[in-house]
C-alpha cells in the first residue's frame, strides 16, 4: 500500500485592512474613491498584497463566466506554457467566447508580476458530466487547473464580476489595472495586506473568489487545519495557501450548494456561544443546537473580519468575539464597510448612520432592484 | 516446589518508628505482614508483596517503605529480569502468566513527541477566566447536508437528526465493568459522570437495577460477548449502547471472570449463577462477519425505538482502518478505539505487551481514512488506551479523535497505583475486587469527589491550551494537526500522525 505522504501545508498569517463599498441602487462608479479610501489605511498593509473585487463589471459579458488567470513562473517561458497547457483544457472544456490580457500599466512598476489573463466562456460539458449544473462544472474545473496544471491559478470565475490582485499596496495594484479608469461597478471590495510569514506571491493576495463570491479577510483562522478537512471532503482542495481560501469555499459550500440564507451561514460561521443558545426558547434554541452539532468543523475561530461580496450583495460578518474592527455606514443609496471609520468618512464625509456590528453578526447591503444590473 | 523467583519488592521498616498497631497486616490482602506475639514485632514477607503501597500510605507513622528490589541477576540486556522471572513462574506452574492494567513496555509513547501550538501576536490567545470556553461535544452521527426552509424569519430544519450524546467535557469514563470494578468503585464512576456532565461505561457486566433509574441517563450500556445483565430495561435506560468488539489490553481474546469473584449481588446483575465463573468468548458467537455485526447494530437501534447512539468498540490492530470505515457503513454512530496501552482487570501477558498499535497512530489513520471516504460525519471517535493527562487529551482531539475515554487514570484517581494485581480479586485499595472487606475501603463520597475534581481539574487545563492556541469551542480543535508539531520521529511516524516537525 503506498505511504500518504503528510498533508504539509502552510497558513499564512496576516493582518489587514478591508474596505467595501456597494451602491444599492445599482449605480456603477469607478475605484477612484475606494483606492483612496484604502490609502487611508495604509500603515494596515506592508506591501505584499492588495487587491478588489468588482461587481457589474463586464455588462457586455454578464451571460459569461469571466475567468480571470494568473500564469507564474520564473520565466515568460514558463508562463507561456502554463497558458499553453491551460488553453488546451479551456478548448476541450468551455466554448471560449472572448479572451484577451487583463491591461495594465507599466510592468517595471511592479515587483515581478505575473501573465494575467481572462477568458469569456461558457462550459462545454460532454458525456457524464452534462449531469452536472453549470457550477458544479465550473467549480471542478477550477479544483482541476489549481491543483493539477503547474503555474496556472484561477483567481476569478463569477458572472459579470472580476477580481484583480497583486503583489503591492492596494491604491498601487488598483492604479496598475487602471481600475480608475477602465471599470465601472455596483460594488467594490478592497484588501491592504500586512502578512507576517509567507514570501508575497500574487496568488496570494486578496480577494479570493469562486464564481461570484468573493471574500477579502482581515485576520487569522486558528481552526484552518479543522476548516480545511471538512471542505476538503466536500472536494474543495485548499491551493492556495492561505486562510482566507476556507472562507470562501465555506460561503460557496454552504449558500450555493447548501442553499442557506446568510442569517444561518453566518451562525455557522460565527455562531453564539453555548450559554447564550441555552437561554434562548425553544426552536431556536433546537436551530441553533442543531446547526453546531452539523456545521461545528465550519466553525471559523479566531480573529476574523471579512467582506463577502456576490452579484447583488455585500455582507460584513466578524469572529464570534470581536477580535477585529468592523464599521458599517449608509448614505442615501451607498452602503460602507470598512476597518476604520476614518476611510469612510474620507469619500463621504456626511453620513445617514453609522454603526459598529456585534461579533457574529452579519450585515448585509442588497440591491435594491436586481435588473438594474442585468441591463 | 521451592521458587526460585526473586521478590520483587524490598520492604524496609523502621523499627523505632513502627508501635505495633497491626494496621499493615490489617491493610494487606495478600498477607505480606504478619504479627509475631513473642518477639512483639511485625514480620513481613516479601515474596507476597504486590507493590501496591497501601500499608505505606496507611501506616500511622510512616514506618514502611515498599521499593522495588534490585536486581541480582548478571546484566543482560537480552535476558532482563523480567524475562527471567516470568520464565522461572511458568516453569514452576506451567500456566499462563496473567496480569492486570495497561502495557508497561517502553513502545514509544507518541503524546511526547507531539508539542502544541500557541499564539503571539497575530492571532491573541484568549483568557479562559475572562472569555467563554467551549469544551461542549455532541457524540453521534450527523447529516452531511441540512435541509432548512426559511420564509418570513421563521426557519425550520427539516433533516432529521439522529440521537447524539451531549457531553460538557470530552473525557468519558472506560468501560469497567461491576464484577471486575467494586460495587463502590462502580458507583462513584456512575455518580462522577453524572456530576460532571459527562458519561461512564458499564462495561460487560450490566448495571445494578437500583442504580438504573438514578445513573442510566449518563450510562453507556455494553453488549459484550457473554451477553451479561442485558434485557430491554438494561439497554432503554441508558444514553447510548456500546458494542464491545475488542478491548486494547488484549485484543482477539475473550475475558474470564473467576467464580470466586461472583457473588450474590454480580451473579444477579450478570443473570448467571452465583459462584459460576462468567466467560466472555473471544468473538461474539452472533459476529462473524461485518453482516452480522450490521444486523446486531440494527437490532440494538429496533430495541431502543432508533433513540440512542450505537457505538462499536474496537482494540486497534493492523487493519483496523478499514475495519472501522466499514462499522460506520455497517451504521455504528460512534466508534471506540483503544490502543495498545489500554487496560484490562486481567490479561495473559503476552498479548497484554505485544498485540495492536498506539492509540496516537491509530486516531490519525482513522480520522484520515474516514475524511478520505467523506464519511467522517457520519460517526464520532472516542479514543481509549493510555490517556494520561489533559494535554493528551488535546492532542487525541486535534488529531481527529472526538472524545477520549479515560480508565487507568479514573482508578489511579481513586487510589488504584498501578500494581497490576487487578486479576487477583484482593485488591487492597478496594477497587478491583468484590470482597466486600476490601471494597468497604473505598468511600463512594469520596472516591465519586476524586473522579469529579479529576475531571474538572483536566478542563480547565484543557481550556488553558485552548485559549492559547486562540480558539475558544473545541469543535475547532478537531483533526486540526496544524496546531501539533513532532518532535524526535520518523519520517514514517510524522506521516501516519499527519503532522509537521518541529520547526517546519
Amino acid at each position: 500500500m503506498p505511504r500518504i505522504r503528510r498533508e504539509l501545508y502552510s497558513k499564512e498569517i496576516c493582518s489587514c485592512s478591508i474596505f467595501g463599498a456597494m451602491n444599492q441602487g445599482g449605480e456603477r462608479f469607478n475605484a477612484a474613491g475606494v483606492m483612496r479610501a484604502i490609502a487611508n489605511m495604509h500603515v494596515r498593509g506592508n506591501g505584499l498584497g492588495g487587491g478588489f473585487a468588482a461587481y457589474g463589471i463586464y455588462p457586455h459579458y454578464s451571460d459569461y463566466y469571466a475567468f480571470h488567470l494568473m500564469f507564474t513562473g520564473k520565466s515568460m517561458q514558463d508562463r507561456l506554457e502554463a497558458k499553453a497547457e491551460l488553453e488546451e483544457l479551456l478548448c476541450h472544456k468551455f466554448d471560449v467566447v472572448y479572451d484577451e490580457e487583463i491591461p495594465h500599466e507599466d510592468e517595471s512598476t511592479m515587483i515581478d508580476p505575473p501573465l494575467i489573463w481572462r477568458y469569456f466562456l461558457l462550459p462545454h460539458k460532454r458525456g457524464e458530466e452534462e449531469a452536472l449544473s453549470d457550477e458544479e462544472y465550473i467549480v471542478s474545473k477550477i479544483m482541476q487547473v489549481n491543483t493539477k496544471i503547474e503555474n496556472a491559478y484561477v483567481f476569478s470565475s463569477g458572472k459579470n464580476m472580476g477580481c484583480f490582485k497583486g503583489v503591492g499596496y492596494p491604491e498601487e495594484i488598483g492604479q496598475y489595472f487602471m481600475l480608475d479608469r477602465l471599470y465601472q461597478a455596483y460594488t467594490w471590495t478592497v484588501h491592504g495586506r500586512f502578512p507576517t510569514n509567507t514570501q508575497a506571491w500574487w496568488g496570494g493576495a486578496h480577494p479570493f473568489s469562486l464564481l461570484d463570491t468573493s471574500i477579502v479577510h482581515n485576520g487569522e483562522i486558528s481552526s484552518y487545519g479543522t476548516n480545511r478537512w471538512y471542505l476538503e471532503m466536500y472536494g474543495y482542495a485548499c491551493t492556495l495557501q492561505t486562510d482566507t481560501e476556507v472562507i470562501a469555499y465555506a460561503a460557496d459550500l454552504l449558500m450555493r450548494r447548501q442553499r442557506l440564507p446568510i442569517d444561518i451561514v453566518a451562525k455557522i460561521l460565527a455562531p453564539p456561544i453555548w450559554n447564550a443558545i441555552d437561554r434562548m426558547n425553544q426552536s431556536e434554541r433546537k436551530l441553533l443546537t442543531t446547526l453546531r452539532m452539523v456545521y461545528g468543523p465550519l466553525l471559523m475561530n479566531g480573529p476574523f473580519a471579512i467582506i463577502i461580496g456576490q452579484t447583488g450583495r455585500m455582507i460584513g460578518l466578524t469572529d464570534r468575539i470581536r477580535l477585529r474592527p468592523l464599521t458599517a455606514a449608509r448614505r442615501g443609496d451607498m452602503f460602507y464597510l470598512s476597518s476604520e471609520e476614518a476611510s469612510i468618512r474620507l469619500i463621504s464625509p456626511e453620513l445617514d448612520r453609522v454603526w459598529t456590528p456585534n461579533g457574529g453578526e452579519p450585515v448585509v447591503g442588497e440591491l435594491n432592484n436586481m435588473r438594474t444590473v442585468l441591463q | 516446589m521451592k521458587s526460585f523467583v526473586f521478590p520483587e519488592f524490598q520492604i524496609i521498616r523502621d523499627e523505632e518508628k513502627c508501635g505495633q498497631c497491626r494496621g499493615c497486616e490489617r491493610q494487606c490482602a495478600f498477607g505480606t505482614h504478619t504479627y509475631d506475639p513473642v518477639a512483639d514485632r511485625l514480620i513481613s514477607d516479601e515474596t507476597k508483596c504486590a507493590g501496591c503501597q497501601r500499608c505505606v500510605i496507611f501506616c500511622p507513622k510512616h514506618a514502611i517503605v515498599v521499593r522495588p528490589a534490585p536486581s541480582f541477576y548478571r546484566p543482560n540486556a537480552s535476558w532482563s529480569r523480567e524475562k527471567l522471572d516470568d520464565l522461572k513462574k511458568q516453569a514452576e506452574t506451567g500456566g499462563v502468566i496473567l496480569t492486570g492494567s495497561g502495557n508497561d513496555k517502553p513502545f514509544r509513547i507518541y503524546w511526547d513527541h507531539i508539542l502544541l501550538n500557541a499564539s503571539q501576536v497575530t492571532n491573541p490567545s484568549i483568557d479562559p477566566l475572562r472569555e467563554p470556553m467551549e469544551l461542549r461535544t455532541f457524540l453521534g452521527a450527523k447529516p452531511d447536508i441540512m435541509d432548512i426552509s426559511a420564509g418570513d424569519g421563521k426557519v425550520e430544519i427539516k433533516t432529521e437528526i439522529g440521537p447524539n450524546l451531549m457531553v460538557e467535557t470530552p473525557i468519558l469514563f472506560s468501560a469497567m465493568s461491576y464484577g471486575a470494578i467494586s460495587y463502590n468503585a462502580f458507583g462513584s464512576l456512575a455518580r462522577a459522570a453524572c456530576k460532571s456532565g459527562t458519561y461512564f461505561n458499564t462495561g460487560e457486566g450490566g448495571l445494578p437495577k437500583e442504580m438504573r433509574q438514578e445513573f442510566g441517563r449518563c450510562a453507556i450500556v455494553q453488549v459484550a460477548s457473554g451477553r451479561f445483565g442485558i434485557d430491554a430495561e438494561y439497554l432503554n435506560c441508558a444514553a447510548a449502547v456500546e458494542i464491545k468488539v475488542g478491548q486494547g489490553a488484549k485484543p482477539g481474546i475473550g475475558g474470564h471472570l473467576p467464580g470466586e469473584k461472583v457473588s450474590q449481588l454480580v451473579a444477579e446483575t450478570r443473570m448467571i449463577p452465583q459462584g459460576t465463573d462468567a466467560i466472555s468468548p473471544a468473538p461474539h458467537h452472533d459476529i462473524y462477519s461485518i453482516e452480522d455485526l450490521s444486523m446486531l447494530i440494527t437490532a440494538l437501534k429496533e430495541a431502543t425505538n432508533y433513540e440512542k447512539p450505537i457505538s462499536v468498540k474496537i482494540a486497534a490492530v493492523h487493519n483496523f482502518a478499514a475495519i472501522a470505515s466499514g462499522i460506520v457503513r455497517a451504521g455504528a454512530d460512534i466508534i471506540a478505539i483503544d490502543g495498545l496501552r489500554g487496560g484490562t482487570g486481567a490479561a495473559p501477558k503476552a498479548i497484554r505487551d505485544n498485540v495492536g498499535i498506539p492509540i496516537e497512530l491509530a486516531i490519525s489513520s482513522l480520522d484520515r481514512r474516514l475524511r478520505g471516504e467523506g464519511i467522517r460525519n457520519r460517526c464520532s471517535i472516542i479514543a481509549a488506551g493510555g490517556i494520561r493527562c489533559s494535554a493528551d487529551v488535546v492532542k487525541a482531539i486535534a488529531l481527529g479523535a472526538d472524545a477520549v475515554y479515560i480508565g487507568s487514570a479514573a482508578l489511579i484517581a481513586m487510589g488504584c497505583t498501578l500494581c497490576q494485581k487487578c486479576y487477583t480479586g484482593k485488591c487492597n485499595w478496594g477497587i478491583c475486587t468484590t470482597d466486600p472487606r476490601l471494597s468497604g475501603r473505598l468511600n463512594m463520597d469520596i472516591a465519586s469527589q476524586r473522579l469529579a475534581n479529576l475531571i474538572s481539574a483536566w478542563s480547565h487545563e484543557i481550556a488553558e491550551m485552548l485559549g492559547g492556541m486562540g480558539i475558544n469551542a473545541l469543535e475547532s480543535l478537531r483533526g486540526n494537526r496544524d496546531h501539533l508539531r513532532g518532535v524526535g520521529l520518523y519520517e514514517w511516524e510524522l506521516d501516519v500522525l499527519g503532522i509537521k516537525g518541529a520547526g517546519e
